[in-house]
């Protein structure tokens, strides 16, 4: 396994991230993380994102999600670079970048869940999240943003 | 009759590392079965205690959603294959949904008097748990409020007040102590209710309620408590909760009397149905001014506690479309019909108030807290009373309180309450120069005005009474 209590954040991404948190505000915007795991202990790799609208109209301002059929388009996507999905990001508009117990129920564990926090419209900060594989708690993970990372796999 | 069984990236790490596996099954859930008796680990992500498949599973065969085709029991066929797809949801906390399920063995003991109540139970308690209320001030009738909500665990106790605790805010104020005099108000309470029930989360907003913050402030609450004392924020919450759609316990006080009902609730009246323009400034005079008798607060403040929990609860028959009118000398209640105004100019058929105005502007108050018309009278200060007195000037003292008050503190004046002036106003000699007082010299301005268009030449207002005397000249003096 991974080193999962940090990730390795491309900062172009990060920076992906937090517009589009800003530009679907005051809804919540979603989308896939793609990279690698990383091997001998080194962190997981976010390398791409891939935006996704998010499929709540009832109540977008604090609720997203995301259709099958755009899991799958993600998957293929990620596929199709050499990559995985390894994570999925969304944005809690005017709440802390910490993971609601909605959060918590439909969560999976493995995957990196990273929130933005949209306070005003201006993305603030941004955090990692992993279930636990007993399903009751998330740890986090530390982001490391980095620069000008390969973007495929060797 | 084998069929392929698709492992999604989050739970290979539990089958081995592998992407896919084929078991022999003529159905879904026996393909599924196979795989969780291969893979012991998947059952608790896949299914629940109750063997059903989790809601945040998807489950496809040949690329159809099976909850279309006949769920898990969809026959399957040698060459099908199984995709296991992740649903993916979430979302910032809501009222709804951050619902917090469970109480712990402590707070089953704290609560346990609820608890053993039908009309409360487990279930009222976790609605008292996850409710989220806002008090608008934390004076004579937040004190009963934010005492008996916390103690009844209200999950989120929001505490506007921008004041700091006075010594006669004590005869009243029964969450401050003597020693929180000179401590904000909102911190102070915070400090209290905190102690009184560490389970709850209480935050002090230090701050003045305006246009511009009320909507912000009362967005993360359910329930807004109105126990202020003044008419522009009355109007302020009154609009604020109708333009959110929150209702508004309201409760008043004044000397002997209370009064409390809940407006905005649906179809019920609002504040502005009651009282469609506020009173002339200075008509309706504040505790500080009219005084209260401590235990009134403590009274109209539980009722609106009482409400607040009922609304929770969702229990028993509310105030809404009643004022309930309480009368402490006559040990009385009575109640009055309210009926929604369909002519309102907030909550009516045709509304015309949209937004947040100028709530100090409206209620005829220029500036903050500059109730009284600046009377322009020749004043003289204490100090300069002082020194003229000490040279053993003739100065007649005219102190125009009340009797009761005079019984306080007085400075041997000659005691003219300001209602009686004009009948008794031959008791005073024009002749001789003339310093009036009262408590802070603005009932005294009105006397020396009226003296003055009586034609008196020789007139001061003792400028800031007798507090300031207190201040200024003779610590001595009691202030009240």
């Amino acid at each position: 396994m991974a080193d999962t209590a940090k990730i390795w954040l491309d900062a172009e991404c990060a920076g992906k991230i937090r517009a589009h948190g800003m530009q679907t505000y005051p809804h919540e915007c979603c989308g896939a993380l793609f990279g690698r795991d990383g091997s001998d202990g080194k962190p997981r790799e976010i390398v791409e994102v891939f935006p996704l609208v998010n499929r709540r109209d009832d109540s977008p301002q604090n609720r997203f999600s995301v259709s099958t059929r755009d899991v799958m388009a993600a998957e293929r996507e990620a596929d199709a670079h050499g990559l995985s999905v390894v994570g999925w990001y969304h944005s809690h508009p005017d709440h802390p970048a910490r993971p609601s117990e909605f959060d918590r129920e439909h969560a999976w564990p493995w995957y990196s869940y990273i929130i933005v926090s949209v306070e005003k419209g201006v993305a603030r900060e941004m955090r990692s999240w992993q279930l636990q594989e007993d399903r009751t708690r998330y740890e986090e993970g530390e982001i490391e943003e980095v620069k000008g990372r390969e973007k495929v796999k060797e | 009759m084998s069929v392929k069984v698709m492992i999604p990236t989050p739970l290979r790490p539990h089958a081995e590392g592998k992407a896919a596996a084929e078991f022999p099954a003529k159905t879904v859930s026996e393909a599924l079965g196979q795989l969780t008796t291969e893979y012991g680990e998947l059952k608790r992500h896949l299914f629940t205690e109750e063997w059903k498949l989790r809601s945040f599973v998807n489950v496809y065969l040949n690329g159809e959603d099976i909850r279309y085709l006949s769920q898990e029991n969809t026959p399957t066929k040698d060459g099908d294959t199984i995709n296991i797809i992740p649903s993916i949801a979430g979302g910032a906390p809501t009222p709804a949904v951050s619902v917090r399920e469970k109480l712990s063995n402590e707070e089953i003991l704290r609560y346990s008097r609820h608890l053993i109540m039908p009309e409360v139970g487990m279930e009222g308690q976790l609605k008292l748990k996850n409710a989220k209320v806002l008090l608008i001030g934390t004076g004579g009738l937040g004190a009963p409020l934010g005492l008996y909500l916390a103690a009844a665990g209200v999950g989120k106790l929001g505490l506007v007040d921008f004041d700091v605790v006075d010594f006669t805010n004590l005869q009243r104020q029964v969450t401050f102590g003597t020693s929180d005099v000179g401590k904000h108000k909102s911190e102070a309470a915070r400090a209290r209710l905190s102690n009184l029930n560490p389970d709850i989360e209480v935050t002090a907003f230090e701050t003045k309620l305006t246009s511009e913050n009320a909507l912000e402030l009362f967005r993360d609450f359910d329930i807004i408590v109105d126990g202020t004392d003044n008419f522009p924020t009355r109007y302020l919450v009154n609009d604020a909760c109708v333009l959110l759609g929150k209702p508004n316990v309201y409760g008043s006080i004044f000397r002997f009397e209370g009064q409390a009902t809940i407006f905005g609730m649906p179809d019920g009246p609002c504040y502005r149905c009651l009282y469609p323009e506020p009173p002339p400034p200075g008509l309706v005079p504040s505790c500080a001014e009219g005084g209260v008798l401590g235990v009134l607060p403590g009274i109209v403040g539980s009722i609106q506690a009482m409400e607040t929990i009922k609304l929770i609860l969702g229990s028993g028959r509310n105030l809404k479309g009643r004022l309930l009118v309480f009368d402490a000398l006559e040990m009385s209640f009575r109640e009055f019909k309210l009926r929604k105004n369909p002519r309102c100019a907030m909550c009516g058929e045709h509304p015309t108030i949209h937004k947040l105005i100028d709530y100090y502007e409206f209620c005829g108050i220029r500036g903050e807290e500059a109730p009284a018309p600046d009377l322009h009278v020749p004043e003289m200060t204490p100090r300069e009373l002082k020194a003229r007195l000490d040279r053993g000037d003739d100065l007649f003292i005219l102190d125009v309180r009340e009797p009761h008050e005079y019984q306080i503190c007085n400075l041997r004046g000659h005691l003219i309450p300001l209602g009686d002036l004009p009948r008794r106003v031959h008791e005073l000699d024009s002749s001789r120069e003339i310093v009036a007082h009262c408590r802070s010299g603005k009932r005294s301005a009105e006397a020396i005005d009226f003296l003055r268009k009586a034609g008196f030449k020789k007139i001061h207002n003792l400028k800031g009474g007798i507090l300031a005397w207190s201040d200024e000249v003779d610590s001595t003096v009691p202030k009240y």
